[in-house]
Order: structure tokens, then sequence, then C-alpha cells
């Protein structure tokens, strides 16, 4: 579904991600991995858009991706939930959930999609006139994801969606992401750094240092050693 | 007794104008960072618009030697609204978007634009003031509508006031301009919190990434934020007309107090400006008028700049101990 191919990217004169190729295919879950300061993020972010890659090639499926900006990619079904969650604080929940049919097709707001939001996510539900800013960490976080769904994406960029996270809703996370890729076919592309959520999510495993990917493969294939090696702190 | 009335009726209508300007800056700033130093010249603009408005259209508008129904006047600000914004949106497609994340080019830019508006209008209207008539409902009131034209007397004892109690005299001019700010705070109210634009606006203000991300076209949401800002400047400029002469200098009698109103309200926040912009406003007609009434013969200055200066003392003092304004919002 993604595929990305020799991509370059710089956060001004320095460069932070060389030669990065990577392919998240149709229905699968890839994480991405490494260190902190590897070039992750930056890479989810050239995905989107956010940064601009100076060289390589970015597709979705047959449409390529690279010349377009970061709305036209998020409307032709790329939906991302950055590190730290990236809410509108000031903005209600139920607000939030509106803005995810800004890259929705038709794009006014559809009372079953928000339904099924409020299915999956009851918490939402209950909390729907608060001012987003006031919920807990694991509350915005399942409301970025729901945000993130309300359009029906392609593709599903998640940057850590574990972090600073009570175990309790870890675990949903772990299985709505199995859940998504298995029952509505979403491709998802996952940074984390929790070997165990990566282990029981993935497909396939990709891992990153100083911006390069060094390692890739089956999840089956992703060995204590390699932990050890490019992970281990 | 009277007295304070007066003042605070005052205080209100002079407000009632730095909301309006202050707006407008508010958004340019809370959703672009653009410090908008031309902004005084959207409200002349907005006034000398008004003037062609009546020069050119008034007879259209069912205006008389005796009769001016005055709904020229009305459609007037609409189209001072029109104009600035279209200007706004000009300037903002030509120049703004270039220095977006440099306040302080903007501050500069913005500044140069502002002389070349009003050298502008110097050579377009000439350097003299020029003044826009009033509406009869303004200097005669609605009792016009009734009484016999051709009565004199009648006439003559209608006046361009509402007189509340004995010696409080509320002039139907600033009443009109605070009821037609209230109705446009109403409106802009409406459109932030319930229309699909105004979630726009208020996503981008908070996160422009994320809004990004999500699809929200922010070059559109910034040019129609920019104009709607400017536009409303026009706006205030039309209804000045009102309070005096016109002239290519109009706008920057009140372009310091709609900055102070700006940082003391705090960015981006409506609930904030309305607030600041009643303090300011208040604490200006109060303190001149009790200048006006103590000897000042320290000071060889109006009372009306001390006032001004004491404003500013106030404000810097405020902003030492809240320094990001009246209104905050706490967020984990």
């Amino acid at each position: 579904m993604l595929q990305a191919n020799k991509v370059d990217a710089y956060y001004g004169q320095s460069q932070i991600l060389r030669n990065v190729s990577l392919v998240v295919p149709p229905g699968e879950v890839v994480c991405l991995m490494g260190r902190n300061g590897a070039g992750k993020t930056t890479f989810m972010k050239s995905v989107m858009g956010l940064v601009k890659s100076k060289k390589g090639e970015i597709a979705l499926g047959d449409t390529s991706l690279t010349k377009k900006t970061t709305g036209q990619r998020a409307r032709s079904g790329i939906s991302y939930v950055p590190q730290g969650r990236g809410i509108f604080p000031y903005l209600t929940v139920y607000e939030n959930l509106l803005m995810g049919f800004e890259s929705a097709k038709p794009n006014r707001p559809n009372n079953d999609t928000i339904a099924e939001m409020y299915a999956q996510f009851p918490v939402l539900e209950t909390m729907k006139g608060r001012i987003a800013g006031t919920l807990s960490g694991g509350q915005q976080q399942q409301l970025a994801i729901a945000r993130a769904l309300v359009s029906k994406p392609k593709l599903l960029l998640l940057d850590e969606p574990t972090e600073g996270i009570q175990p309790s809703i870890v675990f949903e996370i772990e299985q709505l992401i199995v859940q998504l890729s298995r029952e509505k076919n979403i491709s998802i592309l996952v940074v984390e750094q929790f070997l165990d959520f990566a282990r029981s999510v993935a497909d396939h495993f990709y891992i990153m240092e100083t911006g390069q990917i060094v390692e890739q493969g089956e999840i089956a294939h992703f060995t204590d050693e390699i932990a050890k090696k490019y992970l281990s702190v | 007794m009277e007295n304070f009335l007066i003042q605070a009726f005052n205080g209100a209508s002079l407000a009632s104008i730095l909301l309006l300007i202050s707006l407008g800056l508010a958004f340019a700033f809370g959703l672009m960072g653009v410090i908008n130093m031309a902004h005084g010249e959207f409200i002349m603009i907005g006034a000398y618009t008004t003037y062609v408005f009546e020069q050119e259209f008034a007879g259209m508008f069912m205006r008389t030697e005796t009769h001016d129904w005055g709904l020229w006047f009305l459609c007037s600000i609409l189209a001072a609204f029109v104009v600035a914004g279209a200007i706004g949106m000009l300037l903002e497609a030509t120049l703004l978007r270039r220095l977006y994340g440099r306040p302080l080019d903007t501050l500069l830019a913005t500044w140069g634009v502002g002389m070349i508006l009003q050298s502008l209008a110097r050579q377009i209207f000439g350097a003299q003031n020029v003044n826009v008539g009033r509406p009869m409902w303004l200097t005669k009131g609605f009792k016009w509508l009734w009484v016999d034209v051709n009565d004199a007397e009648a006439v003559k004892a209608l006046k361009p006031f509402w007189e509340l109690v004995e010696g409080v005299r509320l002039p139907y001019t600033r009443l009109l301009i605070i009821g037609l700010v209230a109705i446009i705070v109403l409106l802009i109210f409406y459109y932030l919190r319930r229309t699909s634009a105004g979630r726009r606006l208020r996503a981008t203000m908070q996160n422009r990434e994320m809004a990004a991300a999500l699809g929200v076209k922010s070059r559109r949401v910034d040019a129609l934020t920019f104009g709607m800002g400017t536009g409303l400047a026009g706006m205030a400029g039309a209804v000045l007309t009102l309070l005096g002469p016109v002239g290519p200098t109009l706008g920057t009698a009140y372009i310091v107090d709609a900055f102070l109103v700006v940082v003391l309200g705090g960015v981006g926040k409506l609930r904030g400006a309305v607030l600041a912009a009643f303090i300011i406003g208040m604490f200006n007609t109060f303190t001149a008028r009790y200048l006006m009434t103590v000897e000042m013969e320290v000071i060889s200055a109006s009372a009306a700049t001390v006032a001004k200066v004491l404003v500013l003392l106030l404000v810097v003092a405020f902003l030492q101990w809240k320094p990001n304004g009246l209104v905050q919002v706490k967020t984990r």
C-alpha cells in the first residue's frame, strides 16, 4: 500500500534520513523500530509531507505522493496519529472527532461513523462535551486514533501509540491494531519502542539507525540478537 | 451619578470600536504569527469606502434633500467589510504568505504597506479630511418617522440623542455603534463555535501541522481569516465616519490601543478580547475625565494623552503578573 523508495530528508542543513526504503503491504502491520533520534518520526513526517523529502519517491498504491501537499496526502487516504497525540486541546472531544471528516469522502460529518467510534471507544462518548486538553493521556490517545479512523483511511500512521499510557489501554490499542488490519484491511505503519507490543501486532519489522534502515524482515525473524544489537540502550 | 453614566456609556462605545479593530489583529497574530502594523489603514480603507459609497450610490437608496432613510449607510458598512476584506486577502496572498513564522519581518513589511496605503489615500482623496453624512434616524431619532416634516417646530424639537434621565444624553450614533458591535461579536462567536469553517480556524490556530495532516486546507483558512480580520477593521472604519471626519491617518489613533487589547486579552481568545476591550475603553474614558477635573500644572499634556500613558503602564504591570493575558485555558 505504501512504498517509500530511497527517501532523503533534512532539517535545515543536517541530513536526518538517508536512502530510506520501506514498504507497507495492503492490510498488514509494519513496525518501525530504533533508538531515540534514529529518524523514525522524521520518516513518518516525510510520508505525511510535514517534512519535505529532497530525494526519493513516496507512493500510496498507484498514486505518487512525492509532489503532493500534506492536505492532499491526507485526502488521498492517509491518517496520522503523531507522537504526543496531536489533539486540539481547546476543542471538545466531539469537535476533535469532527475534524477527522476533513479528509473523508464526502467531507461532511456523518453520525453513523461517529456512533461507530463511540462504540469502539465508549469513554469518548461519555466525555464528548469535554475540552480535549483536560483528558488523560490514554483518553487523548484513543481520541487521536478515533479521529484518524473517522475518514476511513487506507493507511494509518501511528507514532508511539503506547507512550506514557497505562497497560490496560496499551492492550486495547494492541487488539485494535490487529482488528483494523485483519477486518478492515487497513495498512498500518507503527513506530514503537516497546518490543512485546511490536511482536504481538506486527507482520513485518524495520529497524532504523542514524537515519538508515539497517534490518528488516518478517516479525518471526526479529530475534533477541537483533533486539540487543540495535535497540538496547 | 449622571457623570458616571455618561462616562460609562462613552467607555462602552470606545470599547466596542476597539474590540472590532482588535479582533482582526488577534486573529492574524494567533493564527499566522503576523503582526499587522497596516491594520489601522484597513480602518481608513473602510471609512473611505463609506465616503465613496455615499458620494456615488446614496441616491440609489431613496435619499432625497429632506429624507435620508439611511439605507445607504447600512449597505456601506457591508461594502466597507467587503472592500477592506478583499484588500486584506490580496495583501495576504501577495506578501504575508511568504513571511509566515517570521513575526518581526511581518511587522516591518506591514508597516511599510501601511505607509503606502496612507500615501495612496492622500493621492486619491487629498490630504484634506472629508465628511460623511448621517442618516436622519441618527441625527433626529426614530421619532422623525412619524413627525410631519413640514412642521418646523416639531422637526426642530427632535434631538440626536436619547435622554435616559435628565442630563444623561446618549447620542444615537454611539448607541448604533454599541448595538452593531454586539451583533457582530455574536455572529463571530457563532462562526467560531458552530460552523465547520470556524472549527477549522480554531483547529489550525491550536495545531497547524496536525490540522494540515487531517486534510485542512490551511492556506485557505489563513486567507479567509486574514480577510475577515481586515474586513472587521473596515467595518470599524465605516462606523467611525459617524464620530468625525475621515482622513488618511484615521486608523493610527486607534491602533495602539487595539494592540493593547490583544496583549491584555490573551492571543486567540475571543472572551479575553471582549473583556480587555472593555477594561481599556472604560479605563481610558474614566481616567481622561478624572484628569480633566484636577489641576494639572505639573504635567503639560492633555488629559487624554496622560490617560493613554496610564493605560499603557497598567497593561505592562498586568503582564508582569500574568504574561499570557486575562484568559487562559488550562490543559494537561
